[in-house]
């Protein structure tokens, strides 16, 4: 046959560069409580429409609607993940300032992104795993974590319980059921599949909770993980956290072209949804069905959360080179701790002066907390762990080469 | 091998050895579970697994996914769980999907957590040539892991360091990444292709004890004393040094190191020390091969000691190739080339060092 054209490579772009405003009808909305609520034993076959739309609770007025609105959902537990999410972002904006200071070398925000973790972890129970990648200090912080112990990671000071090893942010939390975070991308997924591989095989009732961002979906680990999860059905919760950019590649470049991520999980032989990541209740209620279709023996789901990333990539980043500086107060589905507060007072559980008031104590602690782990040290004043120890936890014992080498280093 | 334990011994390939090894394994601790591509109900595409699945079940021995990285990855996270995974990469040529989850994540994963998470998996791989397996199914890929802080890489050579070798893998609680010589599957080999293959029932480390049994990792063995010089090596070249020994006439004490990494540096020193001569000998390619580690090291440590140049002899610096198998394989006769050099080999001589590099040719 002959070839009349010649081809030509698409390579996908976002409609918003600096100084042009985004498109955002990409995005696949649709109006609150329209997304219907299906089993909990449904089948990829019969759920697979609701991995192109989108499961929301809030309307535009802050009201609760459709079929995953919890009607019995206690207004406490929702003023906790307001707290949660002011407080995660109070302390993502004092830790950045703190690395602008050289206090600590890097740090990762999560703006924007605070009601996923926050509600996730409201619905997962003590002995669970979470497989996170590094943008989740919402699991910590829902858990009410010591933010010192956080800090002090963060700052590689001789409190420092991974001993200056990591990156900051790089936590590892056993007791709180965060595992550790590797830079290396969609690693965790796999592994987070694995772990709820070994709890089936046990026979215990544990599950595990994995997530990765839209660009790391591209990475082997995630379909070698939906592939695992589904042929073993293993009790697993598998995040898809959407915000749009991996650092300055847009969602596009990473697959996302007209297609959604959720579709992935179903084209898998897994559960799918998709939901609306700044919509604190649809996280709840989407992340409850998951880890009760997890729990039941009922095989893994697969959640792709919807929001934007309001910050930077990294304190090493400047979104102003590639994407519009406005773009988040264009984002269609707002900020998550706005729809939160505006749902609260509009039910009578929560007032302007509470909020306000909150967000002083709130202030006050992570201001303390700063103060309390800063007088451990920070990289800025090299209060950090014994050099000695830098030769330890590569094997369990010290083999004969780690020994003579610490010895020549002195230490 | 002691004759005392004959009546619990029986004569076992190696691979029933390692059969025996996951077998004790999955009896003797219940977070052990196995799984690989082919290793369940089939039994293993070298039969190394057979009759495990039915003996201990599907939620301990079961096949997975064509997928090297997501087999690693899935056992990362069981180990961190709390189970003893023992994973099979069919082949050591198909690791490479699975490299990003070996050197970033179980090799890293207890020091990155302080100790909070630790991976004590085993992974076992098939390696080697002489078995006409072409580029994919011949490699030895054993200085890519060696390479990595925070693995331990082991490699037998007979049915009962196999079996000994991996229940102290399995035991052990840091990342074992465990190569076996398909080569030596059924019989130990010379590289002497054109005689019939010996099968490990007339070889005495074919008797392998029933029960459990471990051989310390980092333990190499003196696999045949000697006087004249020293042969460093592991796996298949182990029985190619000893023809070569036997068909040169020079007494050469073949260390097998069985741990590769961390190995056991004082049965190399106290050998080199007391030949004076060393020859360092593996299947893999040469350049920054594992022999260039080994080199290294007793350069270092028995500089004054050393009557000679350290000779390498390895595979070529080229992929592995199908129809020249035997021309790349290092034969017993360049394996005593390389002896025979080494022994002719006076300190000081002006070519001696373009001389080592080549005569492993001759």
């Amino acid at each position: 046959m002959r070839q009349n054209k010649s081809l030509r490579l698409h390579v996908p772009e976002p409609t918003g560069r600096p100084g042009h405003a985004t498109d955002f009808s990409y995005l696949r909305l649709e109006p609150a409580g329209q997304a219907r609520k299906p089993p909990l034993d449904t089948s990829v076959a019969d759920s697979a429409d609701l991995a192109y739309s989108l499961i929301r609770v809030l309307d535009e007025h802050g009201k609760a609607v459709g079929a995953w609105a919890e009607p019995d959902l206690d207004p406490e537990l929702l003023r906790k993940g307001l707290r949660v999410m002011i407080k995660t972002r109070i302390y993502d904006a004092r830790m950045l300032i703190a690395q602008r200071q050289k206090k600590m070398s890097f740090y990762m925000q999560s703006l924007g992104e605070e009601a996923i973790g926050t509600a996730q972890a409201m619905v997962l129970q003590k002995g669970d795993m979470c497989f996170p990648s590094y943008r989740q200090q919402n699991l910590l912080i829902a858990q009410d974590v010591p933010l010192v112990d956080m800090m002090c990671q963060l700052f590689s000071n001789d409190m420092d319980h991974l001993r200056g090893r990591q990156l900051p942010v790089m936590y590892s939390m056993p007791e709180y059921g965060f595992f550790t975070i590797s830079g290396n991308l969609a690693t965790q997924f796999v592994q987070a599949v694995g772990w709820a591989m070994a709890s089936a095989i046990k026979g215990d009732t544990k599950i595990s909770s994995a997530w990765i961002g839209d660009g790391a979906t591209a990475a082997a680990d995630f379909q070698t993980a939906l592939t695992f999860a589904h042929v073993y059905q293993a009790p697993v919760i598998l995040n898809v956290i959407n915000n749009q950019w991996a650092i300055s590649s847009f969602q596009a470049i990473a697959g996302g072209e007209s297609t959604t991520f959720a579709a992935r999980g179903t084209g898998t032989g897994i559960v799918s949804l998709r939901a609306d990541g700044n919509d604190f209740l649809a996280v709840h209620a989407v992340s409850k069905w998951a880890a009760e279709r997890a729990r039941n023996n009922l095989g893994p789901t697969l959640i792709e959360w919807v929001s934007y990333r309001a910050g930077p990539h990294s304190t090493s980043d400047d979104p102003s080179k590639y994407r519009p500086a406005d773009d988040w107060s264009r984002f269609p589905l707002g900020d998550p701790i706005e729809r939160l507060k505006q749902h609260l007072i509009l039910r009578g559980e929560w007032s302007e002066e509470q909020h306000q008031q909150a967000q002083k104590e709130i202030e006050a602690e992570v201001i303390a907390a700063q103060k309390k782990a800063e007088s451990h040290g920070t990289l800025a004043n090299g209060r950090t762990s014994s050099v000695s120890t830098m030769f330890e936890d590569v094997y369990k014992d010290m083999p004969w080469h780690l020994r003579r080498q610490r010895q020549q280093a002195g230490v | 091998m002691s004759q005392q334990k004959k009546a619990n011994t029986h004569p076992m390939t190696m691979i029933q050895a390692l059969r025996s090894a996951m077998d004790v394994m999955l009896e003797n601790d219940e977070n052990v579970v196995i799984f690989g591509q082919d290793v369940g109900y089939f039994g293993g595409v070298f039969r190394c697994t057979e009759g495990l699945q039915a003996k201990y079940g599907k939620h301990r021995v079961f096949d997975a996914p064509i997928s090297e990285g997501g087999i690693v990855g899935a056992a990362v996270g069981m180990g961190a769980y709390g189970l003893r995974p023992v994973v099979e990469i069919q082949f050591a040529d198909y690791f490479y999907p699975a490299t990003d989850q070996i050197v970033s994540e179980a090799a890293r994963l207890r020091y990155r957590s302080a100790g909070d998470f630790t991976a004590p998996l085993t992974i076992r791989m098939p390696c080697g040539g002489g078995i006409y397996g072409g580029q994919t199914h011949s490699q030895s890929p054993e200085a890519l892991f060696t390479h990595v802080t925070g693995l331990r890489t082991v490699m037998p050579s007979n049915p009962y360091d196999a079996k000994g070798l991996l229940i102290a893998a399995i035991e052990c609680d840091d990342p074992v990444i465990f190569l076996e010589p398909k080569r030596l599957y059924n019989g130990p080999f010379d590289g002497h292709h054109d005689q019939p293959v010996v099968p490990w029932s007339k070889h005495p480390l074919g008797n392998v004890p029933d029960g459990h049994y471990a051989i310390p990792l980092e333990s190499a063995s003196v696999f045949r004393p000697g006087k004249d010089l020293t042969v460093i090596t592991y796996g298949t070249m182990v029985f190619v040094a000893e023809v070569a020994a036997r068909e040169t006439g020079i007494d050469a004490e073949i260390i097998d190191l069985r741990s590769l990494w961390p190995l056991d540096i004082d049965t190399i020193t106290a050998s080199v020390r007391k030949t004076g001569r060393c020859v360092v000998l593996h299947e893999a390619t040469l350049t920054s091969g594992f022999g260039a580690e080994i080199t290294a090291l007793v350069q270092e440590h028995c500089f004054y000691h050393l009557e000679a140049p350290i000779e390498r002899v390895a595979g070529w610096d080229t992929p592995y190739p199908h129809a020249h198998e035997w021309a790349y394989f290092p034969s017993p006769e360049r394996v005593g080339n390389a002896f025979k050099h080494v022994m002719d080999e006076s300190p000081g001589r002006f070519d001696s060092g373009a001389a080592g590099a080549i005569a492993g040719g001759r």
